[in-house]
């Protein structure tokens, strides 16, 4: 029994030797060792061979699997305006197949909305062999079933235990590192310890995903004094962004582990954490964020505007508090690429800690971001106005479709303004449309 | 996600509704991992709640009506082959089945059934006639606060009044039918699936 205890006491220690010796001291450091391109390569290579295999395999059997790109949706939508529509159908007044138009827009939206689609999973048109993804691939050749075991062992029994290793690493050095900096005395070289402590630690972070991170554009990186404002699509954003800078984080005050996080870091760095009552006190957020954007000495505040995670395939309506702030608007478009691993956040779905089981039991993080250049209201803009011009240009970058719909439906039921546009657009037509002024006339149709 | 959805459909099944309806296979599959994103209870069933989550169709102003059409008397849950059989009226009318013979089941997205379909989200009651109050009912829901009720009420005597051809003051079916003779109702009742 005490033999076998050495044993693993052994194993554990060459384990931990190994990882700090080629993980932690490289991440720390800001070196690499080529480990993680190499496995990217192994990657790229075995998810296009099995393209390849899943396309000749999927010919004859199931054929409607390869005419079934899940990504090219079910319907194509007719966009015939309504007046246009209704009054081709009129002769002159209110007509019963008035409704046609109502229906079908009705049926079209059950069929495929833009909304509810992007809170759920993005779809892939070809299979990643992971088990979550698309049909039921893995039964389509042995030798792809082999693969897909092999990855099952990989990912389970050698990437998680690492990942695990890396991110209580990363995580325990987070909130001992900026605790230790938080003891020091206000000085710049606090602020400079404290950009240390938070660069290590997410590199430390990123390592445990296996992120691969592309920055474009680093001219354009947020500036002291600035805002910076990105798409979300889960809390690793935040991770992804700070492995190239610091930024001030603004949120709200959680429990547990991130609330432990949360506390420990403001020590070091001047985030702006809000109790849950404060935050629905608009004026007081607004206030907080002038104050910080005011010292042009601090770090670049970093806002997502939209206020929750989408599935990375659009941008949905971006709030108008952070724009009304006043100041340079950093852009930044992130997409993470699907075929390793989804990034989305399913907070309806998954709690916290099994999404980063998913995280961590994919292949990998694989992610593009782009800081777009500054961006100032402009005269006569109203912040409505400027938040749909930042994010369009967020949008356009990052190659994601631009939705006007606000991501809070995710949650909460559409506001009944809505509807009430759709009814007044439609008796704008019936009057034009002469029903009403022709009234006094009778029936001059009979 | 995608998995679950087509490992819980069975092929007996698929064939069973592609006979009833009319969809293609991979329209089928496609449109049950759309019925299974909408069921947020999980249980195989969508619910009046699962439809008002999309908010395409919250803000449309019959959508209450259209919703309605899912559910049959007297339920509050519809089924995946319930779900595809409403959905069915609105496929187009493909080349070869205009030519079909007359001997099966008319298909659920003839022009009559496309007509019966809409008479139905007019025929509040059910009763197989459309009351000026239920047609006021209606346009009410369409032009919301927009239009006063004499206008309104203008509006539906005047409707009523031009296709009521027996003078009983209310639309059935086939006075419906007739007033609608002229519409394209084939490609306005229709959504355009992809195969």
């Amino acid at each position: 029994m005490e033999e076998l205890g050495s044993v693993a006491a052994r194993v554990g220690v060459v384990w931990l030797v190994l990882v700090f010796a080629l993980v932690v001291l490289p991440s720390a450091l800001g070196i690499s060792l080529g480990i993680s391109e190499a496995y990217m390569w192994v990657l790229v290579k075995t998810l296009e061979w099995a393209t390849i295999r899943i396309e000749k395999g999927v010919k004859k059997p199931q054929p409607q699997m390869l005419k079934s790109p899940a990504a090219n949706g079910i319907i194509e939508r007719d966009e015939t305006p309504m007046e246009k529509e209704i009054e081709h159908l009129h002769r002159v007044e209110f007509e019963f197949s008035d409704i046609f138009y109502f229906c079908r827009k009705g049926f079209e939206a059950i069929v495929e909305d833009e909304v509810t689609q992007r809170f759920s999973s993005e779809e892939l048109v070809s299979w990643n062999l992971l088990t979550r993804t698309n049909v039921n691939f893995h039964y389509i050749s042995l030798r792809l079933t082999v693969v897909w075991v092999i990855g099952v062992i990989v990912r389970y029994c050698l990437l998680l235990p690492l990942r695990f290793t890396l991110a209580t690493i990363g995580i325990t050095s987070m909130i001992v590192g900026t605790t230790m900096v938080g003891q020091l005395p206000n000085s710049s070289v606090k602020d400079y310890l404290s950009e240390v402590v938070h660069l290590t630690c997410s590199r430390i972070l990123v390592r445990a995903l296996s992120g691969t991170i592309h920055y474009h554009n680093k001219e354009n990186k947020p500036q002291k004094g600035g805002i910076c404002v990105a798409n979300h699509t889960s809390p690793i954003d935040v991770i992804m962004l700070t492995n190239d800078g610091c930024y001030a984080m603004v949120g709200q005050v959680h429990g547990g582990l991130m609330g432990v996080i949360q506390s420990a870091t403001v020590k070091a760095c001047p985030h702006v954490w809000f109790e849950r009552s404060e935050i629905k006190d608009r004026h007081l957020v607004t206030k907080r964020l002038r104050e910080h954007v005011a010292d042009k000495s601090k770090l670049p505040i970093l806002i997502f505007p939209e206020g929750t995670c989408i599935n990375n395939t659009s941008v949905m309506m971006f709030k108008k508090g952070s724009f009304e702030i006043g100041g340079t608007i950093y852009p930044v478009a992130i997409k993470y690429d699907p075929q390793f691993g989804d990034a989305f956040w399913n907070s309806s779905k998954y709690n916290i800690v099994s999404y980063l089981l998913r995280i961590m039991t994919s292949w990998a993080i694989v992610c593009n971001v782009w800081y777009l250049p500054p961006m100032v209201r402009k005269e006569g803009e109203d912040a409505v106005q400027f938040a749909n011009r930042v994010k369009s240009a967020i949008a356009h970058q990052g190659g994601l479709t631009e939705l006007p719909w606000d991501g809070g439906l995710k949650r909460a039921k559409v506001k009944d303004t809505f509807k009430e546009e759709q009814q007044k657009n439609y008796s704008k037509m019936l009057v034009r449309n002469g029903s009403i002024g022709s009234l006094s006339t009778g029936t001059e149709s009979d | 996600m995608g998995s679950r959805a087509s490992t819980l459909l069975r092929d007996e099944e698929i064939e069973e509704i592609k006979k009833e309806t009319g969809f293609s296979h991979s329209q089928i599959t496609r449109l049950y991992s759309r019925f299974t994103s909408l069921d947020k209870g999980e249980n195989g069933t969508l619910s009046r709640e699962d439809f008002q989550r999309i908010p395409e169709l919250a803000i449309n102003p019959l959508g209450d009506r259209i919703i309605n059409a899912f559910f049959p008397e007297g339920e509050d849950q519809v089924n995946f082959r319930g779900f595809m059989r409403t959905l069915a009226h609105f496929r187009p009318i493909e080349d070869n089945e205009k030519s079909k013979d007359q001997n099966g089941p008319e298909p659920l997205n003839s022009r009559s059934n496309k007509l019966h379909f809409a008479f139905r989200l007019y025929d509040l009651d059910k009763d197989d006639k459309i009351s000026r109050d239920e047609l006021l009912q209606v346009l009410r829901m369409m032009v919301g606060v927009n239009i006063s009720d004499e206008q309104l009420g203008s509006i539906a005597d005047r409707t009523i009044q031009e296709a009521d051809q027996d003078g009983d003051s209310a639309i059935s079916f086939a006075e419906f039918v007739k007033v609608l003779e002229k519409v394209d109702v084939e490609q306005k009742m229709s959504i355009r699936f992809l195969h």
